[in-house]
C-alpha cells in the first residue's frame, strides 16, 4: 500500500485525510466517532463477520463493514442513523436470543446503547452446549460463543501454527470444534493460551478462574487437575 | 495388505490443498463416510491438518464423518417438490423404512435425508440417491416411497425443452447429450482464435451480453476486467453450481450440450488471458457431470482443448470439480474456497475475482449459460445478437418454469416476451387460478396476476422492484398456502448459510423459526427487521437476498401475514426501503 498518497472524506459531517488503504473504522476512530465492535481484533485478520461495525456510505444499496472498508475518495459516511441503527440493534437481539452473553459486558453495554430488547426473540432455539473440561489449563463453554473465530484463527495461521481448532457445521449450527470432537488432550493443542486471551466472551476460561468463579479454593482447583492428569497417565 | 484407503490416497501423492474436494469424494463413495483414519491418512498426503479436514467434512452436505446406509436417499422439499407431496413421500419412507429423517436403518442399507432443491422442478418430486461404492444419481419423478427403496427408479424423465427460438438450446435433445460429431467444428473458436482477444472482448462488449447467474454484470466488462490486471497466471471458471430453487436451465445445458459450453469457455479463456480453466458443477448433478467429462474428453482428443489450440500458441486445460452440497458455492468467491481445498466461505469484497480470485490470481467466473451465449455472438456477430430481445436485455433467454404450468421445463424466449405470453402460449396455460408467481427463484420476488403483462426483460422486471434472477418463474394457483411456501425458502436459506456473517448466520434460523409457529404478536415486525438487516448488512449475495421473496410478500401477499397485525405494530415501516 502507498502510503504516501492520501485521501479526503466526510465522516459523520467531519472531513478528514487520511492514508489511501485506511479502514473506515480507523479513520472513525481517529476522529473519536464511536463505532462498535464485536469480532474485530487487532492482532488477528478481520474478517467482518459480526458486521456490528457496518456504517452507511453515500446512502449506498448495502451497509459497509467498517472494520474491512477501505476510505474511499469524496465519500459521505454515517457510522450512525436508522438504517444502522436497526441492522446493529437486530443483530444484538438475534445474538442475544442464541448465545449466553452473561459473561460479555461489553456486547450488554452496545444492547444498553443500541436499545435492543433481550426478550425480542421469543421460543428461539438458543445454541446449547455442555461445558467441556477435557484439560487442566482451560475450560470450553460454547454456548457463551459468539463465532468471532478469534480462537481459530490464533491456533492457526495467525499466530500459533498448531490448527488444534476448526469451525464444524454450518449457518446456525456452526461451532468450534477439534477434529472429530477429540478432546483437548488428544489434539495438537500446545496449550499456549493465545486462545483464551482472545475470547470476547467467556467461553474459554483458564480453569482456575473458572475453578473461583464457582466457589472453590486454589487447592481444591489445583486438586482436580493434578487427578485429572493422573488419571490419564494411568489410562496410559 | 494394500487397502482401499491406501489405494485412493496414494493417488493423490504430491498433490497439495487443492485436491481435498475431489479426495474426499473418493472417500466418501467408496466407504459412505470419512473416519477419522481416513482423514489421518488425507492429512499425511495433503498436508493439510486434521482440524481443517474435519471443517470441511462439517460443511459440506454431502460429506459424512459417520457410517451412513449402503444407499442415502435425499428428497427434495423445497417448494416445487413440497407442492407435489415431498412430505408425504418423506414420511413414508421414513415408516416403511422405520427410522426418522436423518437416520439410518438398523441393517446398514438406508439413510434418508431432506436434500435441497435438485433442479428437477419440471419433475417434481426428485431424489438424489448415493448408492455405495458407485456414487449419485437423481430420480425424478418419484412415484412411491416403494421405488425409492427398492431401486425402481432410476433415471430422470426428459425435460420439455422448448420456446420461441433455438440458439442456446440448437439441437438440444432432452434425452442424450450432443456428441462431437453432431455439435460439428468449434468453428466460433477457431475464428475468435484468428482475432485478437482485444477484438473478441469487444464483440462480446458489443453484443450486449449480461451475466446469466443472477448479477447480470456485462460480460465483456469482466473479461476485460482480468486480461487487464497484471499476472503470468488467470483462470477462466465456469460456475455450473446451479443451486437457485426453481432453476434447471444449466442442466438441460449441461446434460444437453457440454460442446457449445466448452467451445464458450475456450473463447472466454483466450479473450480473458488464461490458461487454466475449472467447471464446477454441483455435487448433486451426478448426470451433467459424467457428460460433461466424456465432453471435456473428446474435446481435448480433437485438439479444441490442451496445448497450441489448432496451432495458434493458444493453450487451454480444464479441469471439471464437482461441489459436495453447498449452494453458497455458487457465490463466486466461495466458490474459489471449495475449489482451494477449504469450507465454503465468500471472502470480503474488494479485492474482485478480476484482480484476485482463485489462488490470488485474477480470475473470470461466467454462468453457463452466459458462456453458452458466446460462440453464437462470435460465429454470427454483435449485431446479430443484439438484434434478439431488446436494448438492455440482449440476446436469447433461458427460463425454468416450473409449478402449476401445464408443461413446465425450459423455454428459449426472446427477453420482452410478457409473462402471461410465456405462461399462456408456451407452457400451455396455469393449471387452476393463478395466485402468484416467484420470479428469480429463492432470492427473486412474487409477481402478481395484475403484473402478467410485464415483459420479461433485465430492465422492466428491475423497474417493478423484481428481477431476472436466475432465470427460474415458479407458478402458484390459488390452492397453494403461501405461508408453506415462505417457509419451505426460509428453511432453503437457513440449511444453506455457511455461518460466516452474524446476520445471517442468526437471522436465517431466526425467520424459519417465526414462519413455522402459529404467529405471535410482533412477528411480522420481527420478520421486517431481520429481513431489512439480512438485506442490508450481510456479507454477501446469499444473506443480502434471503429475506427478499418473504420482504417482497409482505407488499404483495399480506394476507399471509394477517394473523399477526393484530398487535398494534402494523407494517407502517415496510416501505421504508
Amino acid at each position: 500500500m502507498d502510503t504516501s498518497k492520501t485521501i479526503t472524506l466526510t465522516i459523520d459531517g467531519q472531513e478528514v485525510t487520511v492514508p489511501e488503504g485506511t479502514t473506515l473504522l480507523e479513520a472513525a476512530r481517529q476522529l473519536g466517532s464511536d463505532v462498535p465492535v464485536i469480532c474485530y481484533h487487532e492482532a488477528t485478520t478481520s474478517n467482518g463477520l459480526c458486521r456490528i461495525c457496518v456504517v452507511d456510505v453515500n446512502g449506498g444499496r448495502v451497509l459497509q463493514p467498517a472494520c474491512v472498508a477501505a476510505c474511499q475518495a469524496g465519500a459521505a459516511v454515517s457510522t450512525r442513523n436508522g438504517r444502522v441503527e436497526r441492522s446493529r440493534r437486530t443483530i444484538l437481539e438475534m445474538l442475544n436470543s442464541a448465545v449466553d452473553l452473561s459473561a460479555a459486558p461489553e456486547i450488554g453495554a452496545l444492547m444498553t446503547d443500541y436499545q435492543a430488547d433481550p426478550q425480542r426473540f421469543p421460543e428461539a432455539a438458543a445454541r446449547d452446549h455442555e461445558l467441556m473440561d477435557d484439560n487442566p489449563f482451560y475450560v470450553r463453554d460454547y454456548s457463551q460463543c459468539v463465532l468471532c473465530w478469534r480462537c481459530v484463527q490464533v491456533c492457526g495461521s495467525d499466530a500459533q501454527y498448531t490448527f488444534a481448532l476448526t469451525l464444524d457445521g454450518r449457518g446456525y449450527d456452526t461451532h468450534v470444534s477439534t477434529a472429530f470432537s477429540i478432546p483437548m488432550t488428544e489434539s495438537p493443542c500446545v496449550f499456549c493460551g493465545q486462545c483464551i486471551g482472545v475470547c470476547p466472551t467467556g467461553a474459554l476460561k483458564p480453569k482456575i478462574e473458572w475453578g473461583l468463579e464457582k466457589g472453590l479454593s486454589h487447592d481444591e482447583i489445583r486438586q482436580m487437575t493434578r487427578q485429572k492428569r493422573r488419571r490419564k497417565h494411568m489410562d496410559e | 495388505m494394500k487397502t482401499m484407503l491406501d489405494s485412493i490416497v496414494s493417488g493423490y501423492a504430491g498433490k497439495r490443498r487443492e485436491a481435498l474436494l475431489p479426495l474426499l469424494w473418493e472417500v466418501q463413495t467408496a466407504y459412505g463416510f470419512i473416519s477419522a483414519e481416513a482423514v489421518h491418512a488425507v492429512s499425511h498426503t495433503l498436508r493439510v491438518p486434521e482440524a481443517d479436514i474435519y471443517g470441511v467434512i462439517g460443511f459440506y452436505s454431502l460429506f459424512h464423518d459417520q457410517p451412513t446406509g449402503e444407499r442415502i436417499i435425499r428428497v427434495c422439499a423445497d417448494p416445487v417438490c413440497g407442492m407435489h407431496g415431498a412430505d408425504t413421500l418423506l414420511d413414508d419412507l421414513c415408516q416403511r423404512l422405520d427410522i426418522s429423517l436423518g437416520e439410518t436403518t438398523t441393517d446398514g442399507q438406508f439413510t434418508v435425508e431432506r436434500a435441497p432443491c435438485l433442479g428437477l422442478c419440471d419433475h417434481a418430486p426428485a431424489a438424489l440417491i448415493s448408492q455405495r461404492g458407485q456414487g449419485e444419481s437423481a430420480v425424478a419423478p418419484i412415484t412411491s416411497a416403494d421405488s425409492l427403496v427398492d431401486g425402481t427408479l432410476s433415471r430422470v424423465a426428459p425435460s420439455v425443452i422448448e420456446g420461441e427460438l433455438r440458439v442456446l438450446l440448437e439441437g438440444v435433445q432432452p434425452d442424450h447429450a450432443q456428441s462431437l460429431a453432431d455439435y460439428g467444428d468449434y468453428a466460433a473458436l477457431r475464428k475468435a482464435l484468428g482475432l485478437s482477444p482485444e477484438a473478441v472482448i469487444e464483440a462480446v462488449s458489443q453484443s450486449g451480453l449480461i451475466g446469466r447467474g443472477g448479477a447480470a454484470f456485462p460480460t465483456g466488462r469482466k473479461w476485460q476486467g482480468a486480461r487487464q490486471s497484471a499476472s503470468d497466471v488467470r483462470y477462466l471458471i465456469c460456475n455450473a453450481d446451479e443451486s437457485e430453487p426453481g432453476t434447471f436451465k444449466d442442466r438441460v445445458l449441461l446434460e444437453g450440450c457440454p460442446h457449445r459450453l466448452i467451445e464458450g469457455i475456450a473463447i472466454a479463456a483466450y479473450a480473458a488471458g488464461a490458461g487454466q480453466g475449472y467447471i464446477f458443477v454441483r455435487g448433486e448433478y451426478p448426470m451433467a457431470y459424467q457428460r460433461l467429462q466424456a465432453a471435456l474428453d473428446e474435446a481435448h482428443a480433437a485438439g479444441w482443448l490442451g496445448e497450441n489450440v489448432l496451432g495458434t500458441g493458444f493453450s487451454l486445460h480444464i479441469e471439471l470439480r464437482r461441489g459436495a452440497g453447498a449452494y453458497i458455492c455458487g457465490e463466486e468467491t466461495a466458490l474459489f474456497e471449495a475449489i482451494e481445498g477449504k469450507r465454503g466461505f465468500p471472502r470480503i469484497k474488494p479485492p474482485y475475482p478480476t484482480v484476485a480470485g482463485l489462488f490470488g490470481k485474477p480470475t473470470v467466473v461466467n454462468n453457463v449459460e452466459t458462456l453458452c451465449a458466446v460462440p453464437d455472438i462470435i460465429a454470427n456477430g454483435a449485431e446479430h445478437f443484439r438484434n434478439r430481445g431488446t436494448k438492455d436485455s440482449a440476446g436469447s433467454k433461458l427460463v425454468s418454469v416450473s409449478g402449476h404450468v401445464r408443461r413446465p421445463g425450459v423455454y428459449e424466449i426472446l427477453p420482452g416476451l410478457p409473462l402471461r405470453q410465456l405462461l399462456e402460449e408456451q407452457c400451455g396455460g396455469v393449471e387452476g387460478r393463478l395466485q402468484a408467481v416467484l420470479m428469480g427463484g429463492a432470492s427473486g420476488t412474487f409477481l402478481m396476476p395484475d403484473e402478467l403483462d410485464t415483459p420479461l426483460t433485465f430492465e422492466n422486471l428491475r423497474a417493478i422492484g423484481s428481477t431476472f434472477g436466475s432465470g427460474a418463474v415458479m407458478v402458484f394457483n390459488d390452492t397453494v398456502d403461501m405461508r408453506d411456501v415462505l417457509t419451505r425458502l426460509a428453511h432453503f436459506f437457513q440449511h444453506e448459510s455457511c455461518g460466516k456473517c452474524f446476520p445471517c448466520q442468526l437471522g436465517t434460523q431466526r425467520q424459519l423459526e417465526i414462519l413455522k409457529r402459529t404467529p405471535l404478536p410482533g412477528d411480522t415486525q420481527r420478520l421486517h427487521d431481520i429481513g431489512r438487516t439480512m438485506t442490508e448488512a450481510s456479507l454477501c449475495g446469499l444473506g443480502q437476498t434471503a429475506a427478499s421473496a418473504i420482504l417482497s410478500a409482505m407488499k404483495k401477499l399480506p394476507d399471509v401475514f394477517d394473523r399477526d397485525t393484530h398487535d398494534g405494530h402494523q407494517q407502517d415501516n415496510h416501505a421504508d426501503h
